[in-house]
């Protein structure tokens, strides 16, 4: 009677032997373990044993129900771990196909320069104004001391439209509109568009510039030289600087032009800068008193200083553009490249 | 403004070269746009003379010759010229020479003509960059002969008056007074320290009883016209020194007459005109010429005039054009026998008006325009009068006339010390100011505290301190400013206000929605409207017109901006780019009346344009974003647009104010513009909803008990929106907080015209716990209402 327990174990390696699957490796232990499996059936038999030999027969058929349990389930680890491995090297996947995300668009690179600009200058106090784009003569011209018969005017090719009324071409404008609201101490800045009639390779009949106003008691050409160099080593690196040097216009006195280090070869010389080792970046000089007096600002009392960039020559310079074109051609090859 | 290197050192010498005068220019604040050495083009040729000549062996038209070269040698050279003649002084382009031939350079070497050595080649005037009136004979068929007394053996280009600069100078507007040789010597002569040598200006007067009165009748426009009536006139051919410097300057030789008036011009600034006296009826009369009065100017044409063109007038006719060009009727002719100069200021504008409106313009016209100073008149109609005594081609007389309506009385300035060096933050030393100011031509007395400067008359652009503290610093040196930070200036608070960073937060939002942004011209054509199928009644077709534009193209200012992003479109699929999506916020210029009587409304306007990939909800979901980013409730509702899909197109809302569209673009607009890529359009005003815009976020409660959502399947007519059934869902029940489409259905089992649109409905409750019974029953009354409202069945 003994071997019988002998059998079933070997029965139990007979039939695991073999399997495919978690459904046969179940299958298999219900031929066992199930109710109807030979365990059961074993059990059974307890009743055909004589009285005295039971217990130790039914500690038998329990220590191999034990046994075979622990067999079946090592067996359904060992096929849960294949399978798990099986599952894992199903899902594998190329962690080197692109990443999936929602497309993000760019600013325009004379929207970035202006945003860089205003950064630059809100944190030394200039409030921002923006004046109307379409403007009166006497704020584009008589009011900055370039009366009707002025030949600065003709340094500016304007647009008219009727009424008298033109397309500003300098936002130097946005100073008297500001001035005639607001007295001293005054920091402005005004970005915006101006027009000129002027369309070739280097010229567009539309750009950007950004105006700088300062009018305070004690300010003076150094002051000026002082901001503008802060401005060429935020906007152009930290070794930059800046060479004044003598200009003409209507609303500044003295007025100059003002150069900037090439940031291309750090001053040394090279084709960006055409060997001078300096780049024309602004116009700039010390508001002119008759402008102060245009807006009711008594010039004995007060001194102040005006700058002027295109926001198009700066973005050129900064990114290395050499087409002004391509800065209204809106070709999303262009703009796509302005990412952050 | 073009300035010969050798005639500037008639009036100061130059002790340092071309090269760094150029900087010392520049820095000064006269930029030289380019500087020309005339010669460049020419080397290695010297002056030889002819010392035999004889018959090529091999070739009839070929002559060999022996020419001595000085030091250069003997050499032999083959010509095919015909000029040359034993004994004949020529330029030698010797062996690796340089010449100018047809517009290029030629290099020359030594080389065999027809088996024969030739060692060089002789050159004509056309070889050397020369005209007659740099050296007479050099326009001649064949070599250039030159003067018995040349040297030999030496360099051609001093010679030939070719070893010379041209400085082109940029002159800044307020600076008229440097529009002339004597003027940039002005300054030259203070840059260097040097003296200035003045052009004379003495002549004798002869008696005449010969009256020609000058009356100005507008004194305004012509504030100074000096005449002066030179007799015995023999019109003949300028010397060579007058000639080259003519020729340096682009001018040609005309006659010695003619040629002291543009000498005086490139002299002095001053543009002068010479009448043929013979041919003046009476006096001179200054006025504005009659409507449709006419004249023929010096170069035949002829030009109907307006009375806003100032006249020069004898008693019956026009002789002049005022400031432009003179009239054929009273042209200096080879018989000319007496001469009436003229030397006047007119008023800078009147001369630019009229050379614009007549498209007429001149050498005096342009120096019209900048401004020419009362003094300068006088000054060179002396010197003019000392050209004629020098060259003798006249006698100057006592007629002179001068109507002048200007102060010949300098100006003063007294400018304190302290005030100059206040506006420049730094001290100059105050004899280095005055010294300045005196090498400039001012007159300064110095005293304790300051200075008082007399004005020179030319220098009409200095009328206070500042310009005389941009004097000294341009002289004294920009290098000296010593940068300093605003170091008294106030603290003032700065950056961007509200409505700027809502702009610069709207731009990051649509940015984050997968647009780029672009930047397009404020003006487009009016043909726009027309592509964009805009009715002739619509109010986007009132446009501000510019009057001037480069083109019509460019010339009407936007009243919206779907126009400039689709041909941004259509310029980004012709180039390849088959999908993109852009946008702008820009401008809209809206004009009150037409003509504008007042500044237009500019008005801010957000465009997008989306092209080859998604669709019509792509945009609107970008325009939603745009919204739930600023706090907006929007509404959409199917609307039209004449250049959009009729059946893709929506009116935005903002309350019951239309503020904006979103639609895809009409077929018949694209098929115009060949484009096969679908667009989808939207343009909202921006500037409507600013003030909409929510301030501050207020924090609402949350809600005490968990919402229930219920999804909900209704069929529906296909004409029934979206929109009526969230609507309708919301309305039929308070507990109903929001109801959201997320599937929508047709096929055949639901049947035609049916569809059936699939929402999750959440519920929730401010007082109670939502039971399953309580969720159904606000369900069932949803389901009802639908059916009531809308014709729709529980799927």
């Amino acid at each position: 009677m003994d071997n019988i327990f002998e059998e079933v174990m070997e029965e139990v390696k007979n039939a695991v032997r073999e399997f495919r699957d978690s459904r046969e490796l179940y299958e298999a232990k219900m031929r066992f373990l199930g109710r109807t499996g030979r365990l059961t059936a074993l059990y059974k038999k307890i009743r055909e044993i004589p009285a005295e030999e039971r217990p130790s027969f039914g500690q038998k058929i329990n220590a191999l129900k034990e046994q075979i349990e622990a067999r079946f389930a090592a067996l359904e680890e060992e096929l849960r771990q294949k399978e798990l491995a099986e599952k894992l090297a199903g899902e594998s996947v190329d962690v080197t196909m692109p990443g999936r995300r929602a497309f993000v668009g760019t600013l325009h690179p004379v929207t970035r320069v202006r945003n860089m600009l205003i950064d630059v200058f809100a944190g030394m106090g200039f409030e921002v104004f923006e004046g109307p784009e379409i403007e009166t003569d006497y704020y584009n011209f008589t009011a900055l001391n370039t009366p009707a018969d002025h030949p600065a005017r003709d340094m500016q090719d304007t647009f008219y439209v009727s009424g008298g009324f033109l397309l500003r071409t300098q936002t130097s404008a946005g100073q008297i509109r500001l001035m005639e609201h607001k007295k001293p101490p005054i920091k402005m800045l005004s970005p915006g568009r101006v027009f000129r009639s002027d369309d070739d390779a280097t010229h567009s009949p539309m750009f950007h510039q950004m105006e700088g106003l300062v009018v305070d008691r004690h300010i003076t050409l150094c002051d000026l030289q002082g901001m503008l160099d802060e401005f060429a080593r935020r906007i152009f690196g930290s070794g930059s600087k800046t060479r004044l040097r003598p200009s003409y216009f209507p609303f500044t006195e003295p007025s100059v032009e003002v150069d900037v280090s090439c940031h291309a070869c750090g001053g040394k010389g090279c084709p960006l800068c055409k060997g001078t080792g300096w780049i024309e970046v602004l116009g700039a000089g010390m508001v002119n008193r008759r402008v102060l007096e245009n807006c009711g600002i008594d010039p004995d009392e007060y001194t102040g200083f005006a700058f002027g960039m295109g926001i198009e020559r700066i973005a050129m310079l900064k990114y290395g553009i050499n087409n002004i074109k391509l800065l209204t051609e809106n070709d999303v090859r262009f703009l796509g490249q302005f990412r952050d | 403004m073009k300035i010969p290197f050798s005639w500037l050192k008639d009036y100061v010498d130059i002790p340092v070269s071309a090269q760094e005068l150029q900087d010392k220019l520049f820095s000064c604040g006269f930029e030289v746009e380019e500087l020309t050495y005339l010669g460049k083009d020419v080397t290695n040729v010297v002056t030889g003379i002819v010392t035999e000549t004889k018959k090529h062996p091999d070739a009839d038209r070929l002559t060999v010759c022996r020419v001595d070269c000085g030091a250069h040698g003997v050499k032999q050279i083959c010509t095919a010229a015909t000029n040359v003649t034993e004994g004949a002084i020529v330029p030698v382009a010797l062996d690796n020479s340089t010449v100018l031939h047809e517009g290029g350079v030629q290099k020359i070497k030594t080389g065999k003509l027809r088996g024969v050595l030739s060692e060089g080649m002789f050159c004509s005037g056309e070889e050397l960059g020369i005209n007659d009136d740099f050296y007479e004979g050099a326009e001649v068929n064949g070599i250039l002969l030159l003067d018995a007394d040349t040297p030999i053996g030496v360099d051609i280009r001093p010679v030939v008056g070719i070893d010379d600069y041209i400085f082109d100078i940029a002159v800044t507007a307020n600076r008229p007074d440097c529009q002339s040789v004597f003027g940039m010597a002005r300054e030259v002569a203070a840059i260097l320290k040097q003296p200035l040598k003045t052009p004379a200006t003495d002549y004798a007067a002869h008696p005449t009883d010969v009256k020609i009165p000058v009356t100005v009748k507008e004194p305004t426009l012509c504030p100074r016209y000096i005449g002066h009536y030179v007799s015995d006139v023999k019109i003949g051919t300028s010397p060579r020194r007058i000639r080259r410097r003519l020729a340096l300057c682009g001018l040609r030789s005309v006659s010695d007459i003619v040629d002291i008036t543009n000498f005086v011009l490139l002299e002095l600034g001053q543009p002068m005109h010479a009448f043929d006296k013979n041919y003046l009826q009476g006096g001179i009369v200054v006025r504005r010429a009659q409507a449709g009065e006419k004249i023929v100017t010096l170069d035949e044409k002829e030009f109907t005039l307006t009375p806003d063109n100032l006249l020069i007038c004898d008693e019956k006719k026009g002789v002049a054009l005022a400031g432009v060009m003179g009239g054929r009727n009273s042209e200096i002719v080879p018989d000319t026998a007496a001469v009436f100069f003229e030397a006047a200021k007119f008023a800078r504008d009147s001369v630019r008006k009229t050379s614009r409106a007549l498209g007429q313009r001149s050498d005096s016209s342009a120096r019209f325009e900048k401004g020419v100073d009362a003094y300068t008149c006088a000054f060179a109609m002396d010197r003019a009068l000392h050209l004629v005594e020098e060259l003798g081609c006249g006698k100057p007389t006592t007629w002179r006339v001068d109507v002048n309506a200007e102060s010949l009385v300098p100006r003063m300035i007294a400018a304190s010390y302290q005030k100059i060096d206040d506006l420049l933050g730094i001290r100059v030393p105050h004899e280095e100011m005055c010294a300045i100011l005196t090498r400039l031509g001012f007159g300064v007395t110095a005293t304790e505290t300051g200075m008082n400067v007399t004005v020179p008359l030319w220098r009409e652009d200095v009328d206070g301190y500042p310009d005389l503290a941009e004097e000294i610093i341009r002289s004294y040196g920009y290098e000296h400013i010593t940068p300093t930070f605003l170091s008294q200036a106030t603290v003032t608070g700065g950056g961007l206000t509200v409505a700027q960073k809502a702009e610069e937060k709207c731009r990051n939002v649509i940015r984050w929605q997968g647009y780029m942004e672009a930047c397009n011209y404020s003006f487009y054509s009016p043909k726009d409207f027309d592509l964009m199928r805009l009715p002739a009644d619509d109010a986007r077709r009132r446009a501000v017109t510019i009057l001037n534009p480069i083109g019509e193209d460019l010339s009407v200012m936007r009243t919206f901006l779907a126009p400039s992003l689709l041909a941004d479109v259509v310029r980004n699929v012709r180039r390849g780019n088959d999908a993109g999506a852009l946008f702008e916020l820009a401008n809209v210029y809206l004009p009150g009346q037409l003509p504008l009587t007042e500044l237009p409304e500019e008005r801010k306007h957000l465009a997008l344009a989306k092209w080859g990939e998604g669709d019509f909800f792509d945009v609107k979901g970008a325009v939603e974003a745009f919204a739930e980013a600023f706090g907006l409730r929007l509404t959409f509702e199917k609307g039209e647009e004449p250049f959009l899909h009729p059946g893709i197109t929506a009116v935005v809302r903002c309350g019951e104010r239309q503020v904006g569209v979103i639609g895809e673009l009409h077929p018949a607009v694209a098929a115009g513009l060949a484009l096969e890529k679908r667009v989808v359009l939207a343009e909202i005003d921006y500037a409507a909803l600013e003030k909409k815009f929510a301030k501050d976020i207020v924090y609402e409660g949350l809600p005490k008990f968990p919402s229930v959502v219920r999804d909900l399947a209704v069929v529906v007519d296909e004409d029934v929106t979206c929109a009526q059934v969230e609507d309708c869902i919301v309305k039929s029940c308070k507990a109903a907080k929001k109801a959201e489409l997320f599937d929508v259905y047709r096929g055949a089992r639901l049947g035609a015209g049916k569809k059936s649109m699939a929402l999750h409905i959440t519920f929730s409750s401010e007082d109670k716990a939502i039971t399953p019974e309580t969720a159904d029953g606000w369900f069932q009354k949803i389901v009802l209402s639908l059916g009531k409202h809308l014709g729709g069945e529980l799927r």
